[in-house]
């Protein structure tokens, strides 16, 4: 193996592989390095692949990769002990080409996806663990691997190292992350007979659903839950805040447990077979916990900048959107033989002004308020479902009467304006 | 019903699989002493979703075997007791599906 590249990537995840999948394809001479057996073996996600970011960097994808099932319908549940008020939307344009989203299996989908850069002509290493950066006269020139002789040198590294991104770390571009900077997510795999799935989430073959679930699936925690369809499985998990497990001292295994029996879920996962356990963590820090992403010859992309947008669950299509604006750049820099920070920096800028930038901007302090004022998950979701329970029970109150009585339930005019002024303040931090 | 498998259980969850153990850890606890007189909570045991701590006295033990490379440990740790590394290449949790 040669010891000098174009250009380095480390990590085969969506963002360092559409990055040396884009640089390969230009002719770029790229060596993608990847410490798990196989691209995807360190890989976890809750499992919702979009079609656009993919579709740009193949066009017309999902003819070939190994996907679950096209979502088309998308659901969400806010949940209390015994009851759930759930709304959602399923439409049929999303059933055809071209799609809006898929579920996915990490292991099967980013080895695919690694063999077609590999087929552009990428060399893919893996089961190497990138020590640190080679660092001389503050520029980025290669990598160290624990590899008998692992120095390789490049023009460019690319770190898409993922969310714990040690390399970053090294280089002084962020600190250790808090608590309250990481979800700690758990799932698993159950696997279901496929005409088991399509009845009871009223789906079509080739047809998939997600559900998205708030409230006592956390333990009025600030988190998730999910449930997606797959082919012949289901992925079923639950995420939350680092500093919410530590804070009251919860199991995250016993927390997924506590989803997978409750009365609300159960009866979707019934009969189901646990296939796979997976512990992950998710950047959920937002805009301000962005790291450095741009020095001297090195570009951090993907999960290890921190590029997640929590509130609607999206990560792999901007980690794959910052992939490709990296690999423009370092094409930019190329030509003119230039890779230094300042040169580089025309990254940050294109990532900052597209959706990925806009939408961390958007969402930057939406994480922070719903983590500082609990009063949304612990109190608000069970309010919510104790009012519509009130409202749909036919008991011959009138109609007015109960209206009433849930206005009296919210409780004293103090709480009430307390109510009014949190959903302003929601309201500011998602606007 | 009675044949079905549950995986109720963080030790049956975890036999659900794949690890290629490398020969040493990769976890090092710095110093045992920190988590035996100023960690009460030793809030690792149980925030650690592979249940690789386990507080044995006056030591902890760390079944890195388990791990799933997640680094909640090295950030949640209250006193960075805990130095976290890759498992050599190729070692370490091998995910064959999510």
């Amino acid at each position: 193996m040669p010891d000098k590249f174009d250009v380095i990537v480390v990590g085969a995840g969506p963002a360092g592989i559409s990055c040396a999948y884009h640089l390969a394809k230009s002719g770029v001479n790229v060596i993608l390095i990847e410490r798990g057996e196989y691209p995807g073996s360190k890989n976890v996600m809750g499992g919702v692949l979009y079609r656009k970011m993919m579709d740009d960097i193949i066009p017309g994808f999902y003819k070939e990769a190994p996907l679950e099932r096209p979502i088309v319908e998308q659901r969400f549940m806010m949940l209390d002990k015994e009851s759930a008020l759930t709304f959602g939307y399923k439409g049929l344009e999303w059933a055809e080409e071209p799609y809006n989203n898929f579920t996915v299996l990490r292991a099967k989908f980013d080895q695919w996806f690694a063999s077609k850069a590999e087929a552009e002509g990428a060399l893919l290493i893996n089961e190497t663990v990138v020590l640190e950066c080679i660092v001389e006269d503050g520029r980025v020139i290669g990598v160290r691997t624990d590899r008998p002789d692992g120095e390789i040198y490049a023009d460019v590294v690319v770190l898409a190292d993922g969310v714990n991104s040690l390399l970053a770390k090294q280089l002084g571009f962020h600190k250790e992350f808090k608590p309250n900077e990481v979800a700690l997510a758990t799932m698993e795999i159950l696997k279901l007979d496929k005409a088991i799935i399509e009845d009871r989430f009223n789906l079509e073959p080739n047809q998939g659903c997600t559900i998205e679930i708030f409230g006592d699936a956390t333990k009025g925690i600030l988190g998730t839950g999910f449930l997606y369809t797959n082919k012949d499985t289901l992925s079923i998990g639950v995420g939350t805040l680092l500093s919410g497990l530590i804070k009251h001292k919860i199991k995250p295994y016993e927390l997924l447990e506590y989803v997978k029996n409750h009365p609300m879920i159960k009866p979707y996962i019934k009969g189901s077979e646990p296939q796979e356990y997976l512990a992950h963590l998710i950047p959920e820090g937002g805009y301000h916990s962005m790291p450095k992403i741009v020095g001297n010859g090195v570009i951090v992309v993907g999960d290890a900048a921190q590029l997640v947008n929590a509130i609607h669950r999206e990560g792999s299509n901007m980690a794959m959107t910052s992939g490709i604006l990296a690999a423009e750049t370092i094409l930019l820099a190329k030509m003119t033989g230039d890779y230094s920070e300042n040169m580089l920096d025309h990254y940050r800028m294109k990532l900052m002004d597209s959706f990925v930038g806009k939408d961390l901007k958007k969402y930057k302090d939406a994480t922070h308020h719903f983590d500082k004022f609990p009063q949304y998950f612990e109190k608000y979701i069970p309010l919510m479902n104790q009012a519509a329970s009130q409202m749909f029970t036919v008991d011959g109150s009138s109609k007015k009467e109960k209206q009433n009585k849930i206005w009296k339930d919210i409780g004293s005019a103090g709480e009430k304006m307390k109510i009014a002024r949190d959903l302003v303040r929601a309201w500011r931090v998602m606007k | 019903m009675s044949a079905e498998k549950k995986a109720v259980t963080i030790e049956e969850k975890q036999y659900l699989l794949r690890f290629k153990a490398d020969t040493k850890s990769h976890l090092h606890v710095l110093s045992s002493d920190v988590c035996l007189t100023q960690c009460p909570d030793k809030i690792c045991t149980i925030f650690c979703p592979a249940e690789v701590y386990k507080w044995e006295e006056v030591r902890m033990h760390v079944g890195y075997e388990g791990c799933h490379e997640c680094g909640s440990c090295r950030i949640g740790c209250p006193h960075e007791n805990i130095k976290w590394e890759y498992p050599k290449g190729g070692h370490g949790i091998v995910f064959r599906l999510g």
